[in-house]
């Protein structure tokens, strides 16, 4: 978090309950949490306005959800619900569902952009005049792509916002077909992130509950969203900071709801909605995590309060650009249950081993093996009797310091907790992910 | 006795010279090839461990040089640039001789420049683009 910038994070104020608009479904989820809690004797019940007392005194007790698993070991989930506030979580991965918003601002005369080009990367403006969303994942329609195959995908949208962060010049090409109220038709000009108006990072899907782990059973080298897989299952990757991730340590979205404040790309940002591709309904274990890619989130934060380190753009050969973004929830302890959540361990979480020469690009097969994330994280996992070497391409340590960092925020002051104004989908929802229709245009599609 | 890793970078007329034969016949040096970029009528690289004694390695570096054949440490071809690295650890699967390598438990990723053999895999294997290379042509490709 820059210095000398306000956000509403630093002013503690007594945040009031929620309130929750009667609609059948948040009725159920009450009703639901009513059922849960109703057969288990909770004996810590701590609210968010008591925990933000405490972090604006001071006294919050606040652990990383790494050192939380040691703590409760030691002490048993209820002395541990009963003494420390809040468990903060963190990670730092490529989440190529992650943009821009941004209001340029106006030159004379006036324009509407149409086509808009940021250091050469394409921006959308199909919303008003100067307004643009930039994507992560977008490309200057001169990159070659994969047509030098692999491609080496080495500037897109993702470094674009990396480099309006870091305060760098953005040059912006753009036309636009005139009208009376905005004439003008051409514009090549540049502009910092402090020069215009509003730079608001929307990021419709990150934090991924759980992900696949990426292998190869083709017979040659392929590239993928999940880095070189080398032939022969010569490497499996994997993408989550495990214990660390925000959504690991709340399985079921009991605290993690619209309006969570949290740590985005350095900053502070919030949870608006539930993530594109959410689905809560995947299969999970025994301690409520899912074993497959299961609950994501959309993020919003102002991008004028972030840092250049938490918001990076990658170029992942034969596939594209893309941005690693930094992110990070705290969780309320409000109950022992809430605890026991937040004590999951990498040998309790599990992982799907997923092929990607077939598996994954054509729907074939389903996965290979369950993984947990301390075999993945010890450099090898065994399948079908093969050792095969692991890596990661969401960063542990990044997602250490963010806990790391949200935890100092907190513990000093900084950092107060929001209660959601809304709770997000979770199993109740009875979500199920679609697959497109592939119906054939020409054919009247018969009722 | 003495052991070093170096690239050797020839220009293009003296590609098809016989080299190597005379650093083994003529300087009594071990030779142990890690990879060669040579091309007929074009700059050419030899990435190799040489070993022998002392005096005949001086010697063979003062006529490589006298043959007008660059000399340099291989250790400097590579370079790992911590400030971009995000540590993620994607490239140590990929690099074959563990010069890039993942710390536990602090789960860091490291790079050890003697065990490099400037293979390159690093550099396009690396979504963040931490690792760069000096030789000119690496990226032309």
């Amino acid at each position: 978090m820059r210095k000398g910038l306000s956000d509403p994070g630093q002013v503690l104020t007594k945040s009031p309950r929620p309130i929750f608009l009667m609609t059948n479904s948040v009725l159920d989820d009450i009703m639901f949490a009513i059922n849960n809690g109703g057969g288990l004797q909770l004996k810590v019940n701590r609210s968010i306005e008591e925990i933000n007392e405490k972090i604006k005194t001071g006294k919050a007790v606040v652990f990383t959800a790494e050192e939380i698993i040691e703590v409760v070991k030691e002490k048993g989930t209820e002395e541990a619900a009963a003494t420390v506030d809040v468990v903060t979580t963190g990670t730092f991965g490529p989440m190529c569902s992650s943009g821009v918003f941004l209001n340029v601002g106006h030159p004379s005369p006036r324009i509407k952009l149409e086509e808009v080009y940021l250091n050469g990367v394409p921006a959308y403006s199909g919303i008003a005049a100067v307004d643009l969303y930039l994507g992560a994942t977008a490309l200057p329609p001169e990159d070659p792509a994969n047509r030098n195959y692999p491609g080496d995908f080495i500037y897109g949208g993702g470094h674009v916002i990396e480099d309006l962060v870091s305060g760098k010049e953005i040059r912006m090409e753009a036309s636009a077909y005139g009208t009376d109220c905005y004439p003008l038709k051409k514009i090549d000009t540049s502009f910092r992130l402090s020069e215009i108006n509003e730079a608001t990072l929307f990021n419709p899907r990150n934090a991924y509950q759980n992900y696949n782990v990426a292998v190869n059973l083709g017979p040659k080298t392929i590239y993928t969203y999940m880095g070189v897989l080398k032939l022969n299952m010569g490497n499996a990757n994997y993408s989550s900071a495990g214990q660390l991730s925000p959504l690991f340590n709340d399985p079921l979205l009991k605290t993690i709801g619209i309006g969570t404040r949290i740590f985005l790309g350095g900053g502070i940002g919030y949870v608006t909605w539930h993530g594109t591709q959410h689905n809560p309904s995947a299969k999970r274990a025994d301690n409520d995590t899912p074993v497959s890619p299961a609950a994501t989130l959309a993020l919003i934060g102002d991008l004028k309060q972030m840092e250049p380190r938490w918001l990076r753009g990658l170029s992942f050969l034969g596939y594209g650009a893309t941005m690693q973004v930094g992110m990070g929830v705290p969780i309320p302890i409000l109950n022992e249950e809430i605890m026991r959540y937040c004590s999951v361990s990498d040998e309790d979480l599990k992982a799907p081993v997923v092929d990607y020469h077939r598996g994954y690009p054509y729907k074939e097969g389903g996965e290979l093996a369950l993984v947990s994330y301390a075999d993945l994280k010890s450099g090898s996992i065994n399948i079908k009797g093969q050792k095969i070497p692991t890596a990661s391409l969401s960063s542990y340590a990044g997602a250490r310091e963010i806990a790391a960092t949200l935890k100092e925020w907190i513990e000093t002051g900084h950092f107060s907790l929001t209660a959601p104004s809304a709770p997000l989908p979770s199993l109740e929802a009875g979500i199920k992910l679609n697959a497109l229709p592939q119906r054939d245009p020409e054919q009247k599609e018969v009722k | 006795m003495v052991k070093q890793k170096i690239v050797l970078r020839f220009p293009p007329h003296l590609v098809e010279q016989p080299t190597i034969y005379h650093l083994i016949k003529d300087f009594d040096l071990m030779v142990n090839i890690l990879r060669a970029d040579i091309n007929p009528k074009k700059e050419g690289r030899l990435m190799m461990e040489l070993s022998g004694e002392e005096l005949n390695y001086q010697r063979a570096v003062e006529w490589l040089k006298e043959q007008g054949l660059r000399i340099m440490g291989l250790e400097q071809q590579i370079i790992w640039r911590s400030d971009r690295c995000t540590h993620c650890g994607a490239c140590t699967v990929i690099c074959p001789t563990e010069a890039l390598a993942f710390n536990r438990p602090e789960m860091t990723v490291s790079f050890d420049e003697y065990k490099c053999v400037v293979c390159e895999l690093c550099l396009k294997a690396c979504p963040a683009r931490a690792m760069e290379t000096l030789v000119e042509n690496a990226n032309s490709r």
